[in-house]
């Protein structure tokens, strides 16, 4: 578990915001990640949660190499991807797939299962030679827990959680070694919910594929994940373990996110204090000085304007934390699942 | 209106303010079909709820359950077609609402009761500014002036606690952020004192602490307007926050109510141990989730029997023979399961 397969560095993607149609010219920046760093082992999941708007999704498509970062790296083994282009960057596709949120566009219409499973190994012939494709998808289809016979069905033939295991088997065609999951079962129904998430656990077992794993749903998140990283505009202000992040979290936005997450529980109604966070997250064009989470925060100080927190162990905590007050708080009354 | 009467079947929570006729809003064995180019969906087949004032009512479904076509259909808002009424009824004050004049219905819509939805971009017109789209129904329904109106809509504004609502109220919808749109919202289906608010999945588009945010707005709203809530919802963790009673949907059918602490604590019906079983949870560290099999059902080709009876793990032969009805289970809940005593029983 301890061989890193992935690791990210400060890691930044700005979009510019232009103004003028003839003469564009640029009047500021989308500051949609701003300087991320993490490492994901080989075998584990990380989880990625943070509010919309925090960077998340941009974070997965950087990852993927489907945009330039603005400046940073991202290593699998030893190799820089950002850096990457042509063959070579084609090449490495293979071993970094993605499954994306929405199974309703994310599967092109017209083409029939058979065809959408098999477009991978057309672009990578080397994966599986020509005559064994068709067996090949049949084995993809009965990996995901679909009917083989559907082989010639179209997507809108399948439900949401159908189709998204019809996204999930083709990330899996060409083999990867990781997986990053941008929301992967926030399309769906609770019950069709958890069966995607027990197969994305199933697969990784069986084929040690690490995943990062980019949702909103804490709880979600705290069922797959092996470390967390939660992010506020555009920066990670925490990240730890599935237990430090959940049990002991110190960042103050943290607190407030576990805080608010409802628990299907009557009877825990009135013995839970919910952290009520003012206002809205501010503009990721012009965000506030200093600590980003300032202006929603109960703990600011003047410093908080001045200096930028860094992520790191501070004291009286065991895992990395972007506060200048960091303080370890029990939010999620814990109790093991019987 | 001033004696108060405690109603027959008070479920906890009531507020138990007096209604001449008992019952603020009944739906009784109400049916809707979708007819369709390929084949007619059995969309509601005998859905009957009721809510009193001062209550909330969470109706817990998957889509295709049918709970926001209830929904549609109790406002008066169904597409027809391809949405046909076959059967039932929904009585506002004892009086059936499918059977009145077009005036009669819109003079309750507003008034009697008021909705807001998942979607407040799309619930808005983008067009008009937020403060004229409220004032607009003081204007219309209360005959008010101009410069009254305004400041009846700035009043609003100000009681869904939008900051600054004076320099708001000329802000039009896409200035506003997601959760200070659905504050917008309930802010204008409030504006005329409904009796009954309809909530369809409204905080399902948020993020969890704007969620929490708009949660505790509306459950303060209804403590002080005494307001009878239909919280439609597919999330089993807002609905243990704020309902009274719950009843679950499945493929058209009420299959389980209960009041929220007996439904949590002992579901009396397959379908809603299933659910309760699948969601993970943030304060367990879970293993490998429990799911219910399957997909739900079709609705142009509902099964024989109990509709749930494929994906069931209890099913016995009776259950893909026997449509179960929905009958009490104990006291104040009612399962439409065969087994539900079974169920109940168990330790």
């Amino acid at each position: 578990m301890s061989e890193n397969i992935l690791e990210v560095r400060d890691l930044v993607k700005h979009y510019p915001v232009t103004q003028g149609v003839v003469f564009k010219k640029t009047v500021g920046q989308v500051k949609a990640v701003d300087g991320v760093s993490f490492d994901l082992r080989a075998g584990e999941t990380l989880g990625v949660v943070g509010e919309s708007g925090c960077g998340k999704s941009t974070l997965a498509r950087v990852l993927m190499n489907l945009e330039r970062p603005t400046a940073g790296k991202v290593v699998y083994k030893g190799q820089d991807i950002s850096k990457l282009s042509g063959g070579a960057l084609r090449r490495l596709r293979r071993q970094i797939q993605l499954v994306m949120q929405d199974p309703y566009t994310s599967l092109n219409p017209r083409m029939t299962v058979g065809d959408l499973l098999g477009e991978p190994f057309e672009i990578h012939p080397e994966v599986a030679p020509k005559g064994s494709r068709r067996a090949k998808v049949r084995e993809l289809l009965d990996l995901v827990g679909l009917n083989p016979e559907h082989i010639n069905r179209y997507p809108h033939q399948f439900s949401g959680g159908q189709r998204q295991r019809i996204g999930i088997a083709r990330a899996l065609a060409l083999r990867p070694e990781v997986i990053v999951c941008d929301e992967p079962v926030s399309a769906l129904d609770v019950s069709i919910q958890a069966q995607v998430m027990n197969l994305l656990e199933k697969l990784q077992g069986e084929f040690g594929l690490s995943y990062v794993f980019i949702a909103h749903d804490l709880s979600v998140v705290r069922h797959l994940s092996d470390r967390v990283a939660v992010m506020y505009l555009g920066k990670i202000v925490e990240i730890g373990t599935e237990d430090e992040i959940y049990e002991r979290p110190t960042h103050p936005y943290t607190q407030a996110l576990l805080s608010a997450v409802p628990v299907p529980d009557p009877t825990q109604r009135n013995n839970k204090t919910i952290i009520r966070l003012t206002g809205d997250v501010p503009s990721p064009i012009s965000p506030p000085s200093g600590c980003r989470f300032r202006t929603r925060c109960w703990k600011a100080q003047d410093v908080c304007a001045e200096q930028v927190p860094l992520l790191e162990i501070r004291r009286g905590s065991d895992h990395p934390s972007a506060c200048h007050f960091a303080e370890k708080r029990e939010i999620v009354a814990s109790h093991e699942a019987a | 209106m001033s004696d108060i009467l405690v109603s027959e079947q008070s479920a906890p929570g009531t507020g138990g303010s007096g209604r001449p006729s008992g019952r603020l809003l009944e739906v009784d064995d109400l049916r809707v079909e979708f007819r369709t180019r390929d084949g007619v969906a059995k969309v509601i087949n005998g859905v009957t709820y009721h809510v009193d004032a001062g209550e909330t009512l969470a109706v817990l479904g998957e889509s295709g359950s049918g709970k926001s076509v209830t929904a549609q259909t109790i406002m008066g808002i169904l597409d027809t077609p391809p949405g046909f009424v076959t059967g039932g009824q929904v009585r506002f004050h004892g009086k059936d609402m499918l059977r009145m004049s077009n005036e009669e219905r819109r003079r309750i819509r507003g008034e009697g009761i008021a909705m807001i939805f998942q979607d407040a971009l799309s619930a808005l017109n983008p067009v008009f500014t937020v403060g004229f789209q409220i004032a607009e129904q003081f204007r219309v329904r209360r005959g008010m002036g101009r410069a009254e109106a305004k400041k009846r809509a700035i009043e609003m504004l100000d009681q869904v606690k939008i900051p600054n609502a004076k320099g708001r109220f000329n802000n039009y919808p896409h200035q506003f952020s997601g959760g200070m749109r659905q504050r917008a919202m309930i802010a204008m289906s409030l504006a005329l004192d409904p009796e009954v608010l309809i909530a369809d999945e409204p905080t399902t588009a948020l993020d969890v602490t704007v969620q929490a945010q708009i949660m505790d707005l509306l459950a303060e709203l209804q403590r002080e307007r005494q307001m009878g809530m239909i919280l439609i919802t597919h999330d089993l963790g807002v609905v243990a926050d704020v309902a009274d009673r719950i009843a679950v949907m499945y493929a058209g059918r009420i299959v389980e109510e209960a009041d929220v602490y007996d439904l949590y604590a002992k579901p009396a019906h397959p379908y809603t141990l299933g659910l309760i079983d699948s969601i993970p949870r943030l304060d367990e560290k879970g293993q490998q989730l429990r799911t219910i099999k399957g997909l739900p059902p079709n609705l142009m080709n509902i099964p024989p029997g109990c509709p749930f009876n494929p994906r069931c793990p209890m099913a016995q032969p009776v259950c893909r023979e026997k449509l179960p009805p929905l009958l009490q289970v104990g006291t104040g809940r009612a399962s439409a399961c065969h087994f539900a005593e079974e169920l109940v029983n168990r330790v």
